[in-house]
C-alpha cells in the first residue's frame, strides 16, 4: 500500500500543495467546472428570486418584490376560490330544509360529501370513525336515540350539545341514588336486576324482583316511564331494548344507579356554521338509524 | 544537602489540582444546598446528582495526583510528541454506549407510533418524553462524544502536539457526559424547556456552556502550539463547529430562571422571534454539529484509511468558507408559511439553495480522494462505510435544498418526509462516518493492528445499510402519501380525507420504519461486540498497517 502511494505521489508531485499532516497530503486540483458553474447559477437564481419576491430587510420596511406578492393575500385568494367552488352547493344546502335534503338524492349526496369529513375530523374522536360509539358514547347507526333521531333533533343536539356549558344544551342527569343516600345497596341490586329483566335478561336465583319492581316504580319510572321505555325529551334511555350505553351486567348497572350518570357532548355552534351542522345532521341521519 | 534533594523530588499538588479540588468541593456543597431548597423532587434529584459528580471530581483529581509521577506528563518523550489519548479513549467508549442507548430508544418510539399501547400508560415512557431522549442521545450523546473523541485525536496528530491542559481535557469529556446524564434523566422526569433539540433547562445549559468553553480552549490551545506550519483542514471544520455551537447555544437558551430553587426558566425571546431564534439554532445545529463537525472527521479519516492524498486543497478552502457563510442564514426554511415575515422566508429558502454546491464540495473531496483506490472498497468494509456515508451526505444535502423550496415544502412540511430526510442524513451520513472513524480509532487507540474482525464490520455494514434503506424509503412513501392526503380535495371543494384516515394510512410504513431501525440497532450491537473483542485482544508489537503507532501515555 505504501509503495502504491509513493508511486502516485511521485507522478503527481507537481499537483500537491506540499503540506503534510500525519502522513496526509493534499492535491491542489482545480475546482470542478460543473461545480463552480452550478454554484454561480444558484446565486443568480437567488438574486432573481429576491427581485420578484419580498426579500432583504431595509431600515423600516423590506424590499417588497416586483409584484407585491404576499403569502397572506395569496392564501386569501385561494380561500376565495374555494368558497366560489363551494358556493352553489352551500347555497343549495342553505336553502333546503333538512327534511328536503334527506328526500332529494342529489342534495343528500352533497350533504354526505361534506358531512363525512366533518364527522371524521370532529365527532370520530368519541363516536368512532364508523359512528359505532364506545362505552359511554352512543352508537349513531342504530334506531336507539337518547335525545331523538329526527333530523331536527339531531341538529339541536349537535348545535347545543349535551350538558355542555351552553344555556340551551340538553340537560338533566340521572341522580346518584347510592351516594345520595336515596337507596340502600340491597334495593339498588334488586332494582338493577329488575331493570335487566325488562330487556329479557335472566336474574340470578333468589333475586327479590318484587322489591326491585317496587323501587323502580317509586324512583325510576318518573324518568324512564312505567314500562321502562324512557323519554327522549329528557334523554332517559330505553331500558327494554338490548342496547346498553355503559353495559348490561349487574355491576355496571349498580354502578350507574349508585353514582348516577351524565355523559357530556360539546356545543358545536361556536365551531361549525349552520350549513355545516345541517350537512352533518343529514350525514348522521343517513347512517341508517334516523327516524 | 540530602534534605534539599528530597525536598526537590517531593511530589506536591500543582496550582491547577489545588484549585480544581477546592472548586469542586465548593460546588458539591452548593449543590447540596440547592437540593435542600429545591421546590420539586425531580430538581432536587438533579442537584444531588451534580453534587455527587462534584465529589467524584474531587476524588478523581486526588487519585490522579497520588498515581502520577512527580512531574506532570511532558510535551515530548524521546523527541516524539507525547500524545494524551486517555480522554479520547473514554469519549470513544462513551460514544458507543450512548449510540446503542439512543438507537434503542429510537426503535422504542418507532414501535410506539405503530403500536401506541407500548407506552404502557406511564408518563416516563410516553412518546413526548422519549422522543427528546432519542434525539439528544443520538445527536448530542453519541454524535457529541464521537466529535470530542475524534477532534481531540486529530488535533494532536495533525498538530504534532500534546493536548493543551492537563486536567481540562478530562473536564471536557467527563463534564460533557455529566451534562448528557442531567439532560436525559430530565426528559424522563418531565423537565424540559420545550425547545426542540434544546430541551435541557437552564442549569444543564449553564453546565454545557462551561464545558464547551473549556473544550474550545483545549482545542485552540493545542492548535496554537502546533509543530506544523499550517492548520490541517479537519481542524478548520472542528473549530467552526466548536465556535458556532457555542454562539447558537447561548443565543437560543437565553432564559431567566424562576429561582435557583426551581428547574423552570423562561426564554427571553417571544412569539415569532422565539421561533426564528429556535430555528436559527436548530438548523445550524444540523449545519455546524452534524455537517461541519462530521466533515472534519471525513477529512482526516478517509484519506488516512485510503492512504491517499486529499483530492483538492482549493476546493476545501472554497467550500469551507462558502458553507460557513451560507449555512447560518438557512434556518427560516423551517418556518415556511408561518407567521414569520415573507422576506425572512425568502432569504431562508434562497440561502438553502445556494448552500447546495458548498455542501457538495465536501462530498466531492471525500469521494475523489478515493480516485485511484476504488478497489479498496471491495476489500475494506471500513472505507466502504465511510464512502457510503459521503454518498448519503451528498443525497441529503441535495434533498435539503429541494425541500426548502416553498412549493415543495408546502407538500413535505409536517409530514414523515422530513423524518426520512433527517434520517438519511443521521443514519446514512453522521452515524456511518462515525462508525468508520470508530473502526479506525479503536485499533489505533488500543494499539492493535486492526479490528478483531473485519468480517463482522462487513456484517454491520450490510445489516445497517438494509436498515437505512427500509427506514428512508418507508418515510418517503409515507410522507408524500400523507402530504397528498392532507391536501386532497373532492370535486365539491371538501377535504377528501379526515386526519384520522391519514394516520391509518401511515401505519404499515411505521412498521417498516421500526424494522429498519431495529436492523440499524443490531448492526450497532455487532460493532460494540467487535470493539470489545478488539480491546481484549493482546496488543500488537508492530506498527499497524496504517502506520499509526500509538505512544502509550497516561
Amino acid at each position: 500500500m505504501g509503495g502504491e502511494k509513493k508511486a502516485r505521489n511521485n507522478s503527481e508531485k507537481a499537483l500537491t500543495t506540499g503540506h503534510e499532516w500525519d502522513g496526509i497530503e493534499e492535491l491542489n486540483t482545480p475546482l470542478p467546472k460543473w461545480w463552480i458553474w452550478i454554484f454561480y447559477a444558484t446565486i443568480v437564481w437567488s438574486i432573481g428570486y429576491w427581485v420578484v419576491y419580498p426579500s432583504w430587510p431595509l431600515v423600516s420596511t423590506y424590499a417588497s418584490g416586483a409584484f407585491n406578492w404576499r403569502s397572506r393575500s395569496a392564501v386569501q385568494k385561494e380561500l376565495e376560490l374555494l368558497q366560489k367552488l363551494r358556493a352553489p352547493l352551500i347555497e343549495a344546502l342553505r336553502a333546503a330544509p333538512v327534511e328536503k335534503i334527506l328526500a332529494d338524492p342529489q342534495l343528500l349526496n352533497l350533504a354526505r360529501a361534506q358531512g363525512r369529513v366533518v364527522f371524521r375530523d370532529n365527532c370520530a374522536a368519541c363516536h368512532g370513525i364508523g359512528a359505532t360509539g364506545i362505552k359511554g358514547y352512543p352508537n349513531l347507526n342504530d334506531d336507539d336515540w337518547l335525545w331523538g333521531g329526527k333530523p331536527q333533533d339531531i341538529i339541536y343536539t349537535i348545535t347545543y350539545g349535551v350538558r355542555s356549558a351552553h344555556p340551551k344544551a340538553h340537560s338533566g342527569v340521572m341522580p346518584a341514588f347510592g351516594r345520595g343516600n336515596l337507596l340502600k345497596m340491597p334495593e339498588i341490586i334488586a332494582v338493577a336486576e329488575y331493570v335487566r329483566t325488562l330487556s329479557g335478561l335472566t336474574p340470578p336465583a333468589g333475586t327479590d324482583l318484587a322489591l326491585g319492581g317496587k323501587v323502580f316504580k317509586e324512583h325510576c319510572a318518573v324518568c324512564h316511564a312505567e314500562n321502562g321505555k324512557g323519554r327522549r325529551d329528557i334523554g332517559s334511555p330505553d331500558l327494554t331494548d338490548s342496547i346498553w350505553l355503559y353495559g348490561s351486567d349487574q355491576k355496571t348497572i349498580v354502578d350507574g344507579i349508585y353514582h348516577g350518570r351524565g355523559g357530556m357532548m360539546p356545543a358545536w355552534i361556536d365551531r361549525l356554521d349552520e350549513v355545516t351542522i345541517k350537512a352533518l345532521a343529514a350525514y348522521i341521519h343517513s347512517l341508517g338509524g334516523g327516524k | 544537602m540530602q534534605l534539599t534533594e528530597s525536598n526537590a523530588a517531593r511530589k506536591s499538588l500543582n496550582g491547577n489540582e489545588a484549585v480544581a479540588i477546592a472548586l469542586f468541593a465548593l460546588l458539591a456543597f452548593i449543590f447540596i444546598c440547592v437540593a435542600a431548597v429545591a421546590t420539586t423532587s425531580e430538581y432536587s434529584f438533579h442537584a444531588f446528582l451534580l453534587s455527587a459528580a462534584s465529589v467524584a471530581a474531587v476524588f478523581g483529581v486526588g487519585n490522579r495526583y497520588f498515581a502520577r509521577d512527580i512531574v506532570i506528563p511532558q510535551e515530548l518523550v524521546d523527541g516524539r510528541p507525547n500524545y494524551n489519548m486517555e480522554p479520547v479513549r473514554v469519549a470513544t467508549l462513551a460514544a458507543l454506549f450512548w449510540g446503542v442507548a439512543g438507537f434503542l430508544v429510537g426503535v422504542t418510539i418507532a414501535a410506539q407510533l405503530a403500536f401506541p399501547a407500548l407506552n404502557f400508560d406511564t408518563a416516563w415512557l410516553s412518546f413526548g418524553r422519549l422522543r427528546p431522549l432519542h434525539t439528544s442521545a443520538v445527536i448530542f450523546a453519541f454524535g457529541g462524544n464521537v466529535l470530542i473523541a475524534t477532534s481531540l485525536y486529530v488535533v494532536q496528530r495533525t498538530s504534532r502536539a500534546r493536548l493543551a491542559g492537563d486536567l481540562s481535557p478530562w473536564f471536557v469529556v467527563l463534564g460533557y457526559n455529566v451534562f448528557i446524564v442531567i439532560a436525559g434523566t430530565g426528559y424522563l422526569l418531565g423537565i424540559t424547556q420545550s425547545k426542540e433539540y434544546a430541551e435541557p433547562e437552564w442549569y444543564a445549559d449553564l453546565l454545557l456552556t462551561i464545558v464547551w468553553i473549556v473544550y474550545f480552549l483545549v482545542f485552540l490551545g493545542t492548535i496554537l502550539k502546533r509543530k506544523e506550519p499550517h492548520i490541517f483542514v479537519a481542524n478548520w471544520f472542528y473549530l467552526a463547529f466548536i465556535v458556532t455551537i457555542a454562539v447558537l447555544h447561548l443565543g437560543n437558551n437565553a432564559s431567566i430562571p424562576v429561582s435557583i430553587a426551581s428547574s423552570k426558566s423562561y426564554i427571553v425571546w417571544s412569539g415569532v422571534q422565539d421561533a426564528m431564534v429556535q430555528w436559527w439554532y436548530g438548523h445550524n445545529a444540523v449545519g455546524f454539529f452534524l455537517t461541519a463537525g462530521f466533515l472534519a472527521i471525513m477529512y482526516y479519516f478517509m484519506p488516512k484509511r485510503a492512504n491517499m492524498p486529499i483530492y483538492s486543497y482549493r476546493l476545501s478552502i472554497i467550500h469551507f468558507w462558502a458553507l460557513i457563510f451560507l449555512y447560518i442564514w438557512a434556518g427560516p426554511h423551517h418556518l415556511h408559511y408561518t407567521a414569520l415575515p415573507d422576506w425572512a422566508q425568502t432569504l431562508g429558502m434562497t440561502f438553502s439553495i445556494m448552500l447546495w454546491m458548498p455542501s457538495w464540495g465536501g462530498m466531492i473531496n471525500g469521494l475523489m480522494t478515493l480516485s485511484g483506490a476504488w478497489d479498496k472498497l471491495r476489500t475494506d468494509p471500513v472505507l466502504r462505510m465511510m464512502t457510503v456515508a459521503v454518498a448519503f451526505y451528498g443525497m441529503s444535502t441535495f434533498e435539503g435544498p429541494v425541500m426548502s423550496i416553498k412549493a415543495v415544502n408546502s407538500l413535505s412540511h409536517y409530514t414523515d418526509w422530513t423524518i426520512g430526510h433527517v434520517h438519511s442524513g443521521a443514519l446514512g451520513w453522521v452515524a456511518y462516518i462515525s462508525f468508520g472513524a470508530i473502526y479506525c480509532l479503536v485499533p489505533w487507540l488500543w494499539n492493535r493492528k486492526e479490528m478483531y474482525s473485519l468480517k463482522l464490520v462487513n456484517w454491520h455494514f450490510w445489516i445497517s445499510t438494509l436498515g437505512i434503506v427500509l427506514y428512508i424509503t418507508a418515510m418517503w412513501v409515507s410522507g408524500i402519501l400523507q402530504g397528498l392526503m392532507w391536501r386532497a380535495y373532492t370535486a365539491l371543494g371538501f377535504l377528501e380525507y379526515s386526519f384520522i384516515e391519514t394516520v391509518e394510512a401511515m401505519r404499515p410504513f411505521y412498521v417498516v420504519r421500526m424494522l429498519g431501525g431495529l436492523l440499524f440497532l443490531v448492526g450497532a450491537l455487532l460493532m460494540v461486540v467487535n470493539v470489545w473483542l478488539t480491546i481484549r485482544k493482546p496488543a500488537s508489537e508492530t506498527e499497524s498497517e496504517t502506520g499509526q503507532l500509538q505512544l502509550q501515555s497516561v
